[in-house]
């Protein structure tokens, strides 16, 4: 049994996860790959934006997957550290927008 | 050497995939590339360089050898010769081999890294490849300074871009011109290249757009487990995890098109491969076929059978690799 439940190698499993549903599984590979694939917006413009997403939802495969994807694809570690920085401050912009019902009921509460 | 004794070699995990796909054993269908590899000393000693070319290297190609590369280059089948290193400029008979090769009025490709045209010793190249219409293929792994010269040294990227200056004034990559200049680009770490056609965006963006640069086309190279790459690999902890990436990405569609199924790789020394990778591992020609170009004999080396090993994965993986960039675009 293995000792972690995220292993490296577990990335390569991936095209597998149709497995007992493929029909859905095909339909997602469908949609993944046209929604991942180049189209008003570039590749490098969609791997920014998917490693963004990944390091906010604390994917370790998709950020193993999309760090090397911007490294084939000639993407800047300073531009990919800045599309994380938008990651980062939306997720502070969520969680600080989220203080207006706070304030709300604060308002509401006190005399 | 013979394959059969390494077909059952639990490493070669890349003819076990050739069977796989039913091509396996891979064959030669002809020779339309004569690629030379006149030299292995460079004025570089980039980190990933297959050759490990240096400065310190001294082997160079014979005049006797050449000639009889020049006759076989005659050869009505071969309709392209490619000659690399190391640096090719720095072969004292580098302009002689070209005013005898451009005489047969064939495709000509020298591979340079493009700076040592800046060295004094070196600058009449420049004039000596747009006279003989020579096509160039300069190194440039990264559109980015400081990757590009993490890669090849500190100040390279300056140099390069500096010689194609010099190199778009004489016509060199500018559409229409005739003389064309491509560019090569290989990743500076342990990944694999994205799709050429993105690359190529990229470069035109940051050379074009930032420094009024052109080129024609851009090759994408993945780079081979082999030389001072393969070093780099097991001192970085990197090589187990780039070998299987390269597995994963195997693409069965790019087999019938790698580049060792139409060329020859001829060796300094005149010895015969099938491609230059196969030439830094010392795997000469098998199955009988000769394996120096004293004994050349296209009818026998056409169809010979090629040799394989685990760093030809490099050149299966994804849109596939070959000296001419990706081999499905």
């Amino acid at each position: 049994m293995n000792e972690t439940y995220y292993e490296r190698r577990d990335l390569e499993d991936f095209p597998h996860i149709g497995e007992y549903a493929p029909e859905p599984g095909a339909k997602f590979f469908e949609y993944y790959a046209t929604a991942t694939s180049a189209g008003k917006l570039t590749s490098r413009e969609k791997a920014l934006i998917a490693l963004a997403v990944a390091t906010v939802r604390h994917c370790p495969y998709c950020i193993d997957a999309y760090t090397n994807k911007c490294l084939s694809l000639g993407v800047g570690n300073d531009e990919m550290m800045e599309a994380v920085h938008v990651g980062a401050a939306l997720v502070a912009g969520d969680t600080l927008a989220h203080a207006t019902q706070m304030r709300k009921i604060i308002k509401q509460k006190e005399m | 050497m013979h394959q059969a004794a390494s077909r059952t070699d639990p490493a070669n995990a890349f003819i076990e995939r050739l069977t796989d796909c039913g091509a396996f054993p891979l064959r030669a269908s002809g020779i339309d590339i004569l690629q030379l590899n006149i030299t292995r000393r460079c004025n570089l000693s980039c980190k990933h360089c297959h050759v490990q070319a240096g400065p310190r290297r001294t082997e160079m190609m014979s005049r006797e050898t050449m000639t009889r590369c020049i006759e076989v280059a005659g050869t009505e089948e071969i309709s392209t010769i490619d000659i690399t290193g190391g640096t090719p400029e720095m072969h004292p008979d580098l302009e002689w081999l070209i005013i005898q090769l451009a005489a047969l009025k064939k495709r000509l490709i020298v591979r340079s890294n493009l700076l040592v045209m800046l060295e004094p010793a070196y600058r009449r190249y420049l004039d000596v490849f747009a006279a003989n219409k020579v096509e160039l293929v300069g190194s440039l792994p990264d559109c980015n300074a400081e990757k590009s010269d993490r890669q090849r040294g500190v100040g390279t990227f300056e140099r390069v871009l500096q010689a194609i200056g010099e190199l778009n004034q004489r016509s060199y990559g500018v559409p229409g011109s005739g003389l064309r200049l491509h560019l090569v680009h290989n990743p500076v770490g342990a990944y694999l290249p994205g799709p050429q056609a993105a690359l190529e965006a990229e470069y035109r963006r940051l050379l074009g757009d930032r420094h009024g640069l052109s080129f024609n086309t851009l090759f994408c190279l993945v780079n081979t487990p082999i030389g001072r790459y393969l070093d780099y690999l097991k001192r970085s902890g990197n090589l187990s995890d780039y070998m299987r990436a390269l597995q994963c990405a195997f693409n069965p569609q790019t087999v019938t098109s790698v580049m060792c199924r139409t060329t020859l790789s001829v060796g300094w020394d005149g010895r015969l491969y099938d491609c230059d990778f196969n030439q830094m591992l010392n795997l000469t020609v098998n199955s009988g076929a000769p394996d120096h170009i004293e004994a050349f004999d296209y009818a026998r080396l056409a169809g010979r059978e090629i040799m394989v090993r685990s760093h030809c994965f490099a050149c299966t993986a994804g849109a596939g690799s070959s000296c001419q960039g990706a081999l499905k675009t």
